[in-house]
C-alpha cells in the first residue's frame, strides 16, 4: 500500500480524499493556489505546497508543477479528484512516465473514452445500445440526410464535449445549418475541437448512470445506478440512488452493458457509464466518465462501500475484495449539491465571506464539505461548497431526513441554493418520482405561491428589535460583508447589558 | 425603546425594554412575553410565550435578512430617535445607482456616458466563477456616469454607473 498520496485538487473533493487517506493510514499531500492558502483542504492535509496563481491553468491544471510537488514530497500516487486534470489522458501518461501511480484509468482507456465519437465506435462493436445517429463528425449535407433519416427533433453534440457546451436541439430542417455552425464554433471555443455529431433527440429523457469498478486483474463489477435527471443548464443539481424506475432486472441489464463498456476500453479503477432512458425505459449509452463522480456518495450509502478506499486499493494493485454477487443495494440516498449561488438572481455565483455556518447532523445525514465559518469563497473556481446527502430505509424516509437536515443547514454571509432543495423535496411531482431532465426547468417556471407567514413575520420583527437592543456585538460585527448596518452605529448596549447581568 | 421595523415591506412598531434581566415587549400595541437568549453572534434563541424559535441574522451586501427557522425575511430597523429615515422606496425619478450584485470582474461595459437606456437594458457584463451576468438598468434614463472599466474587479455593492 502507498505511504503518501498527492491530491491534485481543492474544495470538498480534496477533503473527501484526504479523509480516505487518513482512514487508511496514508499521508495526504495537497497543492494550493495563491487564493487557496486558507482553504479547508490545506488545513486538513499533512503536507501542502503552493503551486502558483489563482488561474487554474497556472496552478491546478499545470501538470509539470504538480508532478514536481509529487517528486519533492515523495508521493507514490496522485488522486486527481473530479474536474481539473481528472480526465486528462496526457496527465495520466505523464504520471506513468514519472513513475507515479495515477489513481484512475490508464491514459489509453481515457483516450478511448475521451472522444464521444471514438468511444461510440468501440462500443458499437461490443453490442452497446445507442441512440440512433452517427458516430462521427459531419458536414452539413450529410448531417441533413442523417437527420431526415432518423427524424426530427435531433440533437447536435460536440465530440469532445461535456457540460452542455456545443450542444443544440434542432426541431426542423430549416434550423439545422445555423445550429450546426453555432455548435461547431462553441465546440471550437470550449474544447479546441469543432467536430460535431448528430443524434435523435429523446423527449423528456431520464439521465441514469451506472457505477463500475475494475481492478487491474480483469475483474469488473457494477455497483448500481444513480438517477441524475435533476439538471439545470445540463448540470446535475441533485442525484439519488437507486433510481425510482429501475428494478432488479433493468439494473442487471444496464449493469452488464456498463461492464461490457468498461471491458471494451480495458478500463481500470472507478468509472461511470451514463445512459439516457426514454419513457418506455429503453436505455441508450451516452458516455463514460473516467473519474470519480461528484455524486459518488449516494452509491456509497446504498452499497456500504467506500469508493475512494477501493480506488486507492485498486491503484495499489490489489484485487477487488468482493464479486458481483456480493454487491447488495440497501435503502435509498439523495444528494444535494450546495452551491454558492443566488436563487434570487438566476442562480448566479455568489462568492464572499461565510459569516455563519450551522451544519446539520443526526440520523442518516452525511455532509461532505469544503467550507468553514470565516472562510472567503474565492471567485476563481466552481461554486460547489458542499454536498449534503440523506439516507433512509426507503425514498420517503430519505426525503424526510434530507428536508429536516436542510432546515438545520445555514450558511450566512453568502447566498446559497439551499432553498432550492427545500422546494424540490416538497414538490409533489418530485415526491411521486416523475423525473426527467426537464423537471427542474418546469418546476422553476411555476411561480410558487408563498405561504402567508404573518405569525413568523411577527417573530422576525421581535428578533430584529432584540438584535438591535443587544447592540453591535450580537450581530454581523465580525463580518466584512456587512456594510454600514444599523448595529454598527449603536453604542455597544449589549456589552452594558452583559456587565449588568454579571453583577447580579 | 421604540423601533420602527420593516419586515418584507410591512411596518411594525416595537416597544422593547430590557431591565434587571427582564424584557418587556409590545408589538403594534399587543403585549408579548419574550425570552431571548443570544446563543452566539447572529443566532438568537427566542421564546415568545411558550413557543421557541431559532432566528439567524444574515448580512449579504448591505442587506440584513433574518431567518426564522428556514423562512427568510428582509429587515430594516429604524430607530425613531435617530430620525435617520432612509427612504429607499422605488423611485423612478432622479438618479439611480447601478451596483454590482456580487464580487467579480467587469468583462465589458456596454454603454457610454450620455447613452439612453431602457428599463432592463444592459449596463455591463460581470464575470465571477466562470459565469457571466449582465447588470441591467432598473429604469429608463440617460447614463450619467460610468465608474468602472473593462477588466476592473468589483465588490458586491460597488456603484458601477449612475442612470438619471
Amino acid at each position: 500500500m502507498f505511504k503518501k498520496i498527492l491530491i491534485a485538487n481543492r474544495g470538498e473533493i480534496a477533503v473527501r480524499v484526504i479523509r480516505a487517506c487518513h482512514e487508511m493510514g496514508i499521508a495526504a499531500v495537497v497543492v494550493y493556489s495563491d487564493v487557496d492558502r486558507a482553504s479547508l483542504h490545506v488545513r486538513k492535509a499533512d503536507e501542502a505546497y503552493p503551486i502558483g496563481p489563482a488561474a487554474a491553468r497556472e496552478s491546478y491544471l499545470n501538470i509539470s508543477k504538480i508532478l514536481d510537488v509529487a517528486k519533492r514530497s515523495g508521493a507514490e500516487a496522485i488522486h486527481p479528484g473530479y474536474g481539473f486534470l481528472s480526465e486528462n489522458a496526457k496527465f495520466a501518461q505523464a504520471c506513468a512516465d514519472a513513475g507515479i501511480k495515477f489513481i484512475g484509468p490508464t491514459a489509453a482507456a481515457m483516450d478511448a473514452m475521451g472522444s464521444k465519437t471514438r468511444a461510440r465506435q468501440a462500443m458499437e462493436k461490443a453490442g452497446v445500445p445507442f441512440v440512433p445517429g452517427t458516430s462521427r463528425g459531419l458536414e452539413y449535407e450529410e448531417a441533413a440526410q442523417v437527420a431526415e433519416k432518423i427524424g426530427y427533433p435531433v440533437m447536435l453534440k460536440a465530440a469532445a464535449g461535456g457540460g452542455g457546451k456545443g450542444m443544440r436541439l434542432v426541431h426542423a430542417g430549416d434550423q439545422l445549418k445555423s445550429a450546426l455552425d453555432a455548435a461547431r464554433s462553441e465546440a471550437e471555443r470550449s474544447f479546441g475541437d469543432r467536430e460535431v455529431y448528430i443524434e435523435k433527440a429523446i423527449s423528456n429523457p431520464r439521465h441514469i448512470e451506472m457505477q463500475v469498478l475494475a481492478d487491474e486483474h480483469g475483474n469488473t463489477v457494477y455497483l448500481g445506478e444513480r438517477e441524475c435527471s435533476l439538471q439545470r443548464r445540463h448540470q446535475k443539481v441533485m442525484e439519488e440512488a437507486p433510481s425510482p424506475i429501475v428494478d432488479a432486472d433493468m439494473r442487471r441489464r444496464m449493469g452488464e452493458v456498463a461492464v461490457r463498456v468498461a471491458q471494451a476500453a480495458k478500463y481500470t479503477n472507478a468509472g461511470t457509464v451514463e445512459f439516457l432512458v426514454d419513457q418506455q425505459k429503453n436505455f441508450y449509452f451516452l458516455e463514460m466518465n473516467t473519474r470519480l463522480q461528484v455524486e459518488h456518495p449516494v452509491t456509497e450509502l446504498i452499497t456500504g462501500l467506500d469508493l475512494v478506499h477501493l480506488q486507492i486499493r485498486i491503484a495499489a494493485g490489489e484485487k477487488l475484495p468482493f464479486s458481483q454477487d456480493d454487491v447488495r443495494i440497501r435503502g435509498h440516498a439523495i444528494e444535494c449539491r450546495i452551491y454558492a449561488e443566488d436563487p434570487d438572481n438566476n442562480y448566479f455565483p455568489s462568492p464572499g465571506k461565510i459569516t455563519l455556518l450551522l451544519t446539520p447532523s443526526g440520523p442518516g445525514i452525511r455532509c461532505d464539505s469544503g467550507m468553514y465559518e470565516g472562510w472567503t469563497v474565492p471567485i476563481d473556481y466552481d461554486p460547489l461548497l458542499a454536498k449534503l446527502i440523506g439516507y433512509g430505509t426507503d425514498r420517503e424516509q430519505a426525503i424526510a431526513r434530507l428536508t429536516r437536515a436542510l432546515n438545520e443547514y445555514f450558511v450566512g454571509g453568502i447566498k446559497t441554493n439551499i432553498s432550492l432543495f427545500r422546494r424540490i423535496l416538497r414538490d409533489p411531482e418530485f415526491q411521486a418520482a416523475r423525473l426527467d431532465t426537464g423537471f427542474l426547468d418546469r418546476m422553476l417556471a411555476r411561480t410558487e405561491t408563498k405561504k402567508d407567514d404573518k405569525a413568523t413575520a411577527d417573530v422576525a420583527a421581535v428578533a430584529a428589535g432584540v438584535f438591535t437592543a443587544m447592540g453591535a456585538a450580537s450581530t454581523g460585527s465580525a463580518s466584512t460583508n456587512a456594510g454600514a448596518s444599523s448595529a454598527d452605529e449603536e453604542p455597544s448596549e449589549w456589552k452594558n447589558v452583559s456587565r449588568r447581568e454579571a453583577l447580579h | 425603546m421604540l423601533y420602527d421595523i420593516i419586515i418584507d415591506g410591512k411596518s411594525f412598531r416595537l416597544d422593547l425594554n430590557h431591565a434587571e434581566g427582564k424584557w418587556s415587549c409590545r408589538l403594534n400595541g399587543e403585549p408579548l412575553e419574550i425570552d431571548p437568549v443570544l446563543t452566539r453572534r447572529d443566532v438568537l434563541s427566542l421564546r415568545i410565550g411558550d413557543k421557541a424559535y431559532e432566528v439567524k441574522a444574515d448580512h449579504v451586501a448591505e442587506q440584513l435578512h433574518l431567518w426564522v427557522g428556514s423562512v427568510r425575511f428582509a429587515v430594516e430597523v429604524r430607530d425613531p430617535r435617530s430620525l435617520r429615515s432612509r427612504s429607499r422606496a422605488a423611485d423612478d425619478h432622479g438618479p439611480r445607482k447601478i451596483t454590482a450584485a456580487m464580487p467579480g470582474k467587469v468583462v465589458r461595459v456596454l454603454v457610454k456616458e450620455g447613452d439612453v437606456v431602457e428599463a432592463g437594458g444592459g449596463i455591463a457584463v460581470v464575470e465571477a466563477m466562470k459565469m457571466q451576468n449582465e447588470i441591467k438598468s432598473p429604469k429608463k434614463g440617460t447614463v450619467q456616469k460610468i465608474l468602472v472599466s473593462d477588466g476592473q474587479a468589483v465588490n458586491a455593492g460597488d456603484v458601477m454607473a449612475i442612470v438619471e
